[in-house]
């Protein structure tokens, strides 16, 4: 068993001396009775409950609304260490932009010889459609989620980066929320960086980005898939937070490339979407036509320059998978500058001599579909069965291409408060970035906890729970 | 607001009051049957309450013989019948859901808890002697929800609308329940008026909750003439057809003032079924057949909704 990070104890586990951001929880959680802990976390999950913030979980029947687990111990940050984040998460971010708006003009990195040229070509989310165009202020990824997982002191690595349409924020603001109201005293004893201005934050981004011929206050809405999407929660959230309407596909109407909010006193013009339908959904004329939830003509609308959508159409040409191990270079190239935030080191299986080298070393690797997501589809070697890594070496070896694969990290632990007490649990950090006419990131971000002994899955389709992130002020 | 957004409140208002109203239909059967029981008759009361709530089709599809069980089993839990209780409530939520910026977190967590309820429920729950116990709760939990909504709304469109959608589902149901007595049979040796009549119409009275009401403004035995003017035409009485759709005109007026008093055919017509309500007598209505007057007023409720959805909700 090898030893890990742990967030408050480091690898001694010796709660009596903690690291200093945690010097106060720790004294907490040495004075409060584990009954104590055992109340508060119900009233934690009673208040989840009552605001009906759910998530549907697809494989069950009928698609059931269930709660994401809420373990009640912070999740701690010092000031030093999240202002070292945040430069790195603003630098790849932008990073991640260039090169979104590169793929789709003149592929200066690829005639550069820096990436291959069927990285993006070929790739299954690169939307010839988007050539050409310039979206306002030249941002396509406007809201990202950056996944990042720390193995030591100073040793934070990037896991993923989400450039579609990355959820969980609202899970950032209502975990804090109930935090405070449960304990109040806590907040007394730590200065704890604010996280609710995200909502006015990400309003000010979608205003700055509206269509150059909008003249007016820019009128935004959220699109959402409907009320049976797992994120459904979140985006009434969001609406209703930034004080703006949530409508569907068929709330929309476009008329002369212009969109329009069907309204009880008839038609309303729209400057901006903060969509959370999926590219190929957004609009039957332009791209999947048997889809029933997007809007025709939206994206017609969206070309000719009325109207904004956030994040822009084909920003999958930066998230995924087979792209990531390149994201580094792409911070060397278009900003000059060496990373901040390093990539886990990631085989591509596409490559036959790292094919064989995983094939050899599947016990310790993790091996990922490249296109999948949500923890779906991936094999965690150390933890998998002999007839589990047969089957993936089979698939992997039909499909080199689909996977990429990464050693086993040993992901920090922080303490939580399970069935057995507090114990130490693998936790990896989801920052939100913003990016339009400037950049703002909302100190902390979603912390998520893989609640089962030893898991390193912490993704809530497979049983991970959330923590609320304090970064403390300096 | 979104035309989406208004029509979903509309239907979570009708849902709501359409399983109260299922509710009551079966209260009322429940009471004819046990009365006909104890005089020795047949006067196929729980086909009637199936034709009432326009469930007959659908009914004899499924399960067939109108007998107690059944009927019941098929208007309260039967998933596939749209208007069973449960499905109402189910769809009532489920419209919340989709309009969950546009209501009071009052009135998410009477219809979260309700359906909660209706969840933890056995099949023991609804049968034949412990329905009434289920039926009752069910009409307190519309009445809480409607108080729920009038106490916490914000007096804007939405408000408007989700009245709109409690008085069209109200007045309709009104109508049904009425109707109710035109279907049930009366035996071949029972004469109008005599005893089995009697409790038939009285059962009709205590389904809309307005038996006391009847003798307060009547003061005497009960007659079917005067059974059908204080449902349909007295003001006064909070269920009546008249007093219903005096809400829903000057609902409509309230949502035309509020954008800058544009009307449409919507307006004109709930205009006109007022006026034919508030100036009707009862002695004309008896002579056109009362079966029939019922019958043409559900057709211009659903005609009134499917204006008001043309003009607000698309």
């Amino acid at each position: 068993m090898p030893r890990f990070f742990d967030e408050m104890t480091e690898a001694t586990g010796d709660v009596s001396c903690p690291r200093p951001p945690y010097a106060e929880i720790a004294r907490w959680l040495a004075e409060t009775p584990s009954d104590l802990l055992g109340l508060k976390r119900r009233q934690a999950e009673e208040m989840f409950r009552r605001i009906g913030i759910t998530f549907t979980v697809y494989s069950d029947e009928g698609g059931t609304e269930r709660l994401i687990p809420f373990d009640i111990i912070p999740r701690v940050l010092s000031a030093q260490e999240w202002a070292v984040l945040s430069r790195g998460l603003a630098q790849r971010t932008k990073a991640l932009n260039a090169f979104i708006a590169d793929a789709y003009h003149d592929r200066d990195i690829i005639r550069a010889g820096r990436i291959p040229e069927a990285l993006i070509l070929r790739n299954a989310a690169f939307r010839p459609e988007m050539q050409g165009f310039d979206p306002p202020g030249g941002i396509y990824a406007h809201i990202a989620g950056i996944d990042l997982v720390r193995v030591g002191p100073d040793a934070f690595y990037v896991l993923e980066d989400n450039c579609r349409t990355p959820s969980g924020v609202s899970y950032m603001l209502e975990n804090r929320e109930t935090m405070m109201r449960l304990f109040p005293d806590m907040f007394a004893r730590h200065r704890v960086a604010p996280v609710s201005s995200y909502p006015e934050d990400l309003l000010e981004t979608l205003k700055s980005v509206a269509p150059p011929n909008c003249e007016q206050n820019p009128v935004v809405c959220v699109l959402t898939p409907g009320s049976l999407n797992s994120a459904y929660y979140e985006h009434a959230f969001l609406a209703d937070e930034m004080g703006v309407e949530l409508v569907e596909g068929a709330d929309l109407v476009v008329t002369d490339n212009i969109a329009w909010l069907r309204t009880t006193e008839g038609r309303r013009r729209v400057d901006v979407i903060y969509r959370r339908v999926d590219d190929d959904f957004l609009d039957p004329l332009a791209f999947r036509p048997d889809s029933m939830l997007g809007t025709p003509g939206l994206f017609a609308a969206y070309r000719a320059g009325n109207l904004t959508l956030a994040n822009a159409v084909g920003c999958g040409i930066a998230d995924d998978k087979s792209v990531y191990p390149h994201v580094p270079e792409m911070i060397r190239f278009y900003l000059g500058e060496e990373p901040l935030l390093n990539n886990v080191p990631t085989h591509c299986c596409g490559d036959p001599n790292e094919l064989r080298y995983v094939l050899e070393h599947l016990h310790e690797l993790v091996v990922k579909e490249v296109h999948g997501s949500g923890g779906y589809g991936m094999l965690v070697g150390p933890h998998a069965t002999a007839a589990q890594r047969a089957d993936f070496a089979a698939r992997l070896k039909a499909h080199p291409d689909a996977y990429i694969a990464q050693p086993t990290l040993a992901l920090s632990t922080c303490p939580t408060f399970v069935d057995s007490g507090v114990a130490p649990r693998h936790v990896d950090l989801r920052p939100y970035v913003l990016s339009g006419k400037e950049v703002r990131i909302t100190p902390g971000g979603l912390t998520r906890v893989a609640l089962a002994e030893g898991s390193l899955v912490v993704n809530s389709s497979q049983g991970g729970g959330t923590k609320d992130t304090w970064v403390l002020e300096a | 607001m979104l035309s989406r957004t208004a029509s979903g409140l509309f239907w979570l208002a009708r849902y709501v009051e359409r399983a109260e109203n299922t509710a009551r239909i079966l209260l009322a059967g429940h009471r004819m049957a046990a009365m006909m029981r104890s005089l020795g008759v047949d006067s196929g009361e729980w086909r009637s309450a199936m034709i009432a709530t326009g469930c007959e089709d659908g009914f004899a599809e499924r399960a067939g013989g109108a007998a107690a069980e059944s009927v019941i089993n098929y208007m309260t839990r039967d998933p596939e019948n749209s208007s069973s209780i449960i499905s109402c409530i189910e769809t009532a939520r489920s419209n919340a859901r989709a309009v969950r910026t546009a209501i009071t977190s009052d009135m998410w967590d009477v219809l979260n808890e309700t359906r909660h309820h209706l969840r933890t429920l056995t099949p023991d729950a609804f049968t034949p002697d412990r329905v009434p116990e289920f039926l009752e709760w069910t009409k307190q939990r519309s009445v809480l929800f409607n108080g729920t909504y009038e106490t916490t709304m914000l007096r804007t469109d939405g408000y408007y609308f989700t009245r709109l959608g409690t008085f069209i589902e109200r007045a309709e149901s009104t109508a049904r329940i009425l109707d109710v007595k035109y279907h049930v049979l009366l035996p071949s040796h029972e004469s109008v008026g005599g005893a089995v009549d009697y409790h038939q119409w009285r059962s009709v009275l205590a389904a809309l909750s307005a038996v006391r009401a009847y003798q307060w403004i009547y003061q005497g035995r009960l007659r079917p003439d005067l059974i059908a003017e204080l449902l349909i035409l007295r003001r006064e009485m909070p269920r009546s057809l008249h007093s219903c759709t005096a809400v829903i005109e000057a609902t409509l007026d309230q949502i035309a003032a509020g954008y800058g008093g544009k009307r449409g055919e919507c307006h004109r017509l709930a205009g006109e079924l007022h006026a034919k309500l508030r100036y009707g007598r009862v002695l004309d209505i008896f002579q056109g057949g009362l079966h029939e007057f019922l019958t043409g007023f559900i057709d211009s409720g659903i005609h009134l909704g499917e204006e008001i959805a043309e003009f607000y909700m698309r």
